[in-house]
């Protein structure tokens, strides 16, 4: 009976202390925090991609609502809508973007652009670009060991394994960023969303001359310049040998499309313009007849 | 026996394939390709353009900055272009495209074989003349050999560590020259060690090369090379790497990066740079050749060639009989250390001591398996790291952890892909975590700056 | 046929090390010890090895392919090395059907539940072992059923922990050639050490633990045998060397790649570790043997060990 007794004491006795210590830690190393950042937080996706520069959506919580400027924040995996309202919540202005989406600017698939030796290390991206360009001649192509894929963590990156390339599926694209960080040639670009997933863009980075485009890939981009002569809406520039469309000028009209001679110009989920070969002498005589007056 | 204190793996040397080919003069080729990088630094400037004539030994590529090298025309004739061209990896560099007519040096260049051993020259001029001659080390690392003679301020030199080590397997080049031209490499060494101002120097061979040490030794006995000695070492690689050299020779470690040797007393200097900085200063030929090793145990002949740069590879394969069938890989230099040629369109470069071709079943890697937590890595790396850790943190991405597990020590070396008996391609991951984490600590200093 | 360009990035060549041949090495090396072990407890022996190493390698075939659905991994043999090892662990006599759950255990707990083969935390084998022994203890401590001529119903280490003026009666010669009770992997003490010198030629074990275990053992026992006075002073250390599982322990148990340290100085720390856990648990505990808990023990320390034993940076004092 005694020990019982002695034991119920002791033990309360050390409850009781224990909790009198533990209330005053608590008291005196309490932080401070604006809960609505929990708030905010509990808003934003969860996914802690980083698309947003900040570590995780915690981060991004906290900057959310202690800075006075959002202006320049803004998380693109949830978009302007929910930015808003994030922004109503806090009483702040929010940022205007516009939907992006994730474009791999290569097209150089297995049939256009043929290996020329055998890759056999580690099958990572980063690996082969530290000592060589890759198996085809292209030193700008896709290497297509996915280090993409592996950054991407909305499951919207693919390997193709038939052609060789990495295919972005627009609509699980959250336009984070982290393959455009993760690919070693630099293919990915974060290029405006139209409705339908629609998409003009040049499918090729190779810096190289035409000539030497040619002979690694029948799908690059020769930098011959028709693209940017035809387009009405001057969005087309063409630098180092290299064609590219601002996706903030173009229209998707589709005319550059007809007039790439390797098909490097891309164009997704939407019609090509109908081919009028009888058109284009017409248009050159005129033009001709002009000159002639 | 002396040696390096930790790690080491002993790969089979091969170098009984080409050890016994004299060295060839090799034809001049009729066109050569010359890049203007050819040394760790900045690129050097063209100055020469299209059409223009040059000579053989004339300067063709202007250095920018301290570190980096001047660059000869190693023939003389034609400069038909100046391009973007690939090289061994396909990646496009600047080259001054030269066809040859005649072979016409330019004026002052000391032609004859004779031996000149008197050097009255102060260091300065010594490491002017070095630097004007283009000398980058010769042993793979192109690194400009007069930046490395110039001691910085506050430190010196004590001792001049020679590297005939030649831990690559296969490699040859420097064993042939230590055997050929073993007097031009030992006035070579007295020079170097008057540009530095040091009484001493040591020239670490491996054991595997007992006629090159005994040769050495003759000579010096014979002519009288005072300060040097041959060291003979226990064969083990990787014993050329600079930091495993000067631990071999002097017993002493050079601290973790960002030390240099020098902070340890010594200049470690190549067998074939010891020549081309001989030929520099007492026979003022700029460094526009190199003794080159062609070798490989499916090749039909192996050969010492000494060979002008921006020579084509290929043209050095179809002397050794062409690229064998079947799988091959094609390396600049050796096994462990050597890079992957895809193209043999590629020019011959200074950095380039040998073309080793493995093939059939040698040339793949091994199917990876998962890590058994062995630790063979960990025994055999010389730097002291963990290899299977650094490895995986790359894959993860940790590059801080990365960091805190001093990555940027690793030499590069393969010993622990090598040994690794899951075939797992330690190296290839850790050299992406080293390069990163390298940069990383350049951004902080560069942000500490400002 | 045509020429293939292979690249890949440096070093291009290997040295030929194969995790099959590691354990093909270890196989090899308790071959004698399977051998002395069946010529005195009869051909039981042979059938107990074969069931322990064919079910290993049926059950990491079975979870790779219907449970994590990947290729099978068997063909590295470490599945067979568990299976040997674990049937030297246990005594001839067993059930084969005991057998069968130690192999169930030590390959579906012990080993594939971490990831397989590199990732578990403790070695397989042990884990069958221990879960057995705690299992099964009569089973897993009758040393007379199956052997041949009876010889007793204890081990050695079971009687000279009560009384250890048996010491002077034990011929220390025929515990190095292998008569005496004891598990099945147990009792060659010769043919195991050759074993280990085998794994040492071949570079496949490095002295480090083993020698810190056997060393740390023998001083132990020396010590307390000091206490006691006499001729315990040799006798004891030799004893505790030969008898029980201290060399199957040593050698070929705690020396397990996965569950063992990387670097030099950790393997001492943990051999250590391991001597000092066994002679306490053989001196002072509740079991005759200790040599099975004490890995276990230290399996666990493992990697607090590696994360405080680094190796020695070049360049550093």
């Amino acid at each position: 009976m005694n020990t019982l007794v002695l034991t119920v004491l002791t033990l309360g006795v050390l409850g009781i202390l224990l909790a009198v210590i533990l209330y005053f830690v608590a008291q005196r190393f309490k932080v401070e925090e604006d809960p609505r950042i929990d708030d905010v937080e509990k808003m934003l996706p969860g996914a802690n991609c980083g698309g947003c520069g900040f570590a995780g959506c915690r981060a991004m919580s906290e900057a959310l609502v202690n800075r006075d400027n959002i202006a320049s924040l803004f998380c693109p995996v949830a978009g302007g809508d929910t930015m808003k309202t994030i922004a109503n919540l806090l009483g702040k202005v929010a940022p205007d973007k516009e939907p992006m989406v994730a474009t791999m600017r290569c097209g150089g698939t297995c049939d256009k652009r043929p290996k020329v030796n055998h890759y056999d290390g580690a099958l990572n991206c980063a690996v082969v670009n530290t000592f060589y360009v890759g198996e085809s001649a292209c030193a700008f192509g896709c290497i297509g060991y996915g280090d993409c894929v592996d950054a991407c963590k909305f499951g919207a990156l693919k390997l193709n394994k038939e052609t060789g390339l990495v295919e972005v599926d627009a609509d699980k694209c959250t336009a984070c960023g982290a393959c455009v960080k993760a690919c070693p040639k630099g293919l990915f670009e974060l290029r405006k969303k139209w409705p339908k997933n629609r998409a003009i863009y040049v499918a090729c980075r190779s810096k190289n001359r035409g000539a030497v485009v040619m002979k690694a890939c029948k799908a690059g981009c020769i930098g011959c310049g028709k693209c940017a002569k035809v387009c009405a809406f001057g969005a087309i520039t063409i630098e180092s040998d290299l064609a590219y469309i601002d996706h903030e000028k173009c229209k998707l009209c589709r005319k550059c499309v007809n007039e790439c001679p390797t098909g490097a110009i891309k164009i997704e989920n939407m019609e090509r313009l109908p081919k009028e070969p009888k058109v284009a002498p017409a248009v050159k005589s005129e033009t001709k007849a002009e000159e002639n007056k | 026996m002396k040696t390096f204190p930790i790690g080491g793996i002993h790969p089979n040397d091969n170098k009984e394939w080409s050890k016994d080919c004299a060295i060839e003069v090799l034809e001049l080729p009729a066109e050569v390709r010359i890049p203007m990088i050819q040394h760790i630094g900045a690129p050097s400037t063209p100055i020469v353009s299209k059409g223009d004539k040059v000579l053989a030994g004339q300067l063709i590529g202007q250095a920018v900055g301290f570190v980096s090298a001047n660059i000869h025309s190693p023939i003389s004739g034609t400069v038909t272009a100046i391009d973007a061209l690939p090289n061994g990896q396909g990646q496009r560099r600047m080259m001054v495209v030269i066809k040859r007519e005649g072979d016409d040096w330019v004026e002052g260049v000391d032609l004859s074989p004779e031996l000149k051993r008197e050097c009255t020259l102060e260091p300065a001029e010594i490491i002017e003349k070095i630097k004007n001659a283009g000398i980058v080390g010769l042993g793979g690392a192109q690194f400009p050999t007069h930046v490395k003679l110039t001691i910085p301020e506050g430190q010196k030199a004590e001792v001049l560590i020679i590297n005939g080590v030649e831990c690559e397997p296969y490699l040859t080049s420097d064993y042939r020259n230590m055997i050929e031209r073993g007097e031009m490499l030992l006035t070579g060494v007295e020079i170097t060690m008057r540009a530095l101002g040091v009484e001493r120097a040591i020239i670490g061979v491996e054991n595997n090369k007992p006629d090159a040490i005994e040769h050495l030794r003759n000579i010096i006995r014979r002519d009288n090379y005072r300060g040097i000695v041959v060291e003979p070492l226990k064969l083990r690689y990787p014993q050329g790497g600079e930091k495993q050299l000067i631990a071999a020779v002097t017993g002493r470690q050079v601290a973790p990066p960002p030390a240099l040797p020098i902070s340890e007393g010594a200049v470690v200097c190549n067998v074939s740079s010891a020549i081309a900085i001989y030929e520099a200063v007492q026979k003022n030929k700029p460094l526009v050749e190199r003794v080159v090793t062609v070798t490989g145990k499916s090749l039909k002949s192996t050969h010492n060639y000494l060979a002008r740069f921006g020579t084509s590879l290929n043209t050095l394969l179809d002397l050794a009989g062409g690229l064998p069938e079947g799988d091959v890989k094609i390396l600049n230099g050796g096994p462990m250390m050597g890079r992957a040629i895809v193209d043999v369109t590629a020019p011959l470069i200074k950095g380039c001591s040998g073309i080793t071709i493995i093939s059939g079943d040698e040339a793949a890697r091994g199917k990876e398996m998962a890590c058994i937590k062995c630790a063979k890595c960990v025994s055999v790396c010389p730097m002291g790291l963990e290899p299977y850790l650094l490895s995986k943190l790359a894959r993860l991405q940790k590059w801080d952890m990365a960091e805190e597990h001093n990555t940027v020590d690793c030499i590069e070396c393969g010993c622990c892909s090598y040994t690794c008996p899951s075939n797992l391609p330690l190296l290839d991951y850790i050299r992406i975590g080293k390069q990163t984490v390298m940069t990383n600590i350049r951004a902080r200093a560069l942000a500490d700056k400002k | 046929m045509a020429t293939r360009i292979f690249a890949a990035p440096s070093p291009h060549i290997h040295g030929g090390e194969s995790t099959r041949r590691i354990m093909g090495d270890v196989v090899l090396a308790l071959l004698p010890a399977l051998a002395v072990s069946t010529y005195i407890l009869g051909l039981r022996v042979l059938f107990i090895t074969a069931v322990a190493v064919l079910s290993c390698v049926v059950f990491e075939y079975l979870i790779n392919r219907l449970f994590l659905k990947r290729k099978s991994t068997i063909g590295d043999l470490s599945a067979v090395v568990t299976g040997v090892l674990l049937a030297f662990n246990l005594p001839v006599g067993i059930p084969w059907w005991i057998v069968v759950i130690g192999a169930l255990v030590a390959i579906g707990i012990g080993k594939m539940t971490f990831g397989g083969l590199g990732c578990n935390p403790f070695n397989p084998a042990l884990t069958g072992r221990i879960f057995l022994l705690i299992a099964y203890p009569v089973q897993m401590t009758d040393w007379t059923t199956g052997v041949p001529d009876a010889l007793s119903g204890s081990t050695l280490l079971a009687d000279v922990k009560y009384n250890t003026s048996l010491l002077s009666e034990v011929d220390f010669l025929q515990m190095l050639g292998g008569h005496m009770n004891g598990s099945m992997g147990e009792i060659g003490a010769l043919a195991l050490i050759l074993g280990g010198i085998y794994l040492l030629w071949r570079k496949v074990i490095s002295w480090h633990i083993p020698v810190a275990v056997l060393g740390t053992m023998a001083i132990f026992a020396a010590c307390v045998g000091l206490g006691k006075g006499g001729e315990l002073v040799y006798q004891l250390p030799l004893f505790h060397i030969l008898a029980g599982g201290a060399l199957l322990g040593a050698i070929y148990m705690a020396t397990d790649y996965s569950t063992s340290p990387m670097t030099h100085k950790g393997m001492i720390i943990y051999g250590v570790g391991i001597g000092l856990l066994t002679m306490i648990i053989r001196l002072w505990g509740a079991y005759p043997e200790g040599m099975s808990f004490a890995i276990f023990i230290m399996n666990a320390a493992t990697p607090l060990i590696n994360k405080y034993c680094r190796p020695k940076r070049f360049g550093t004092k």
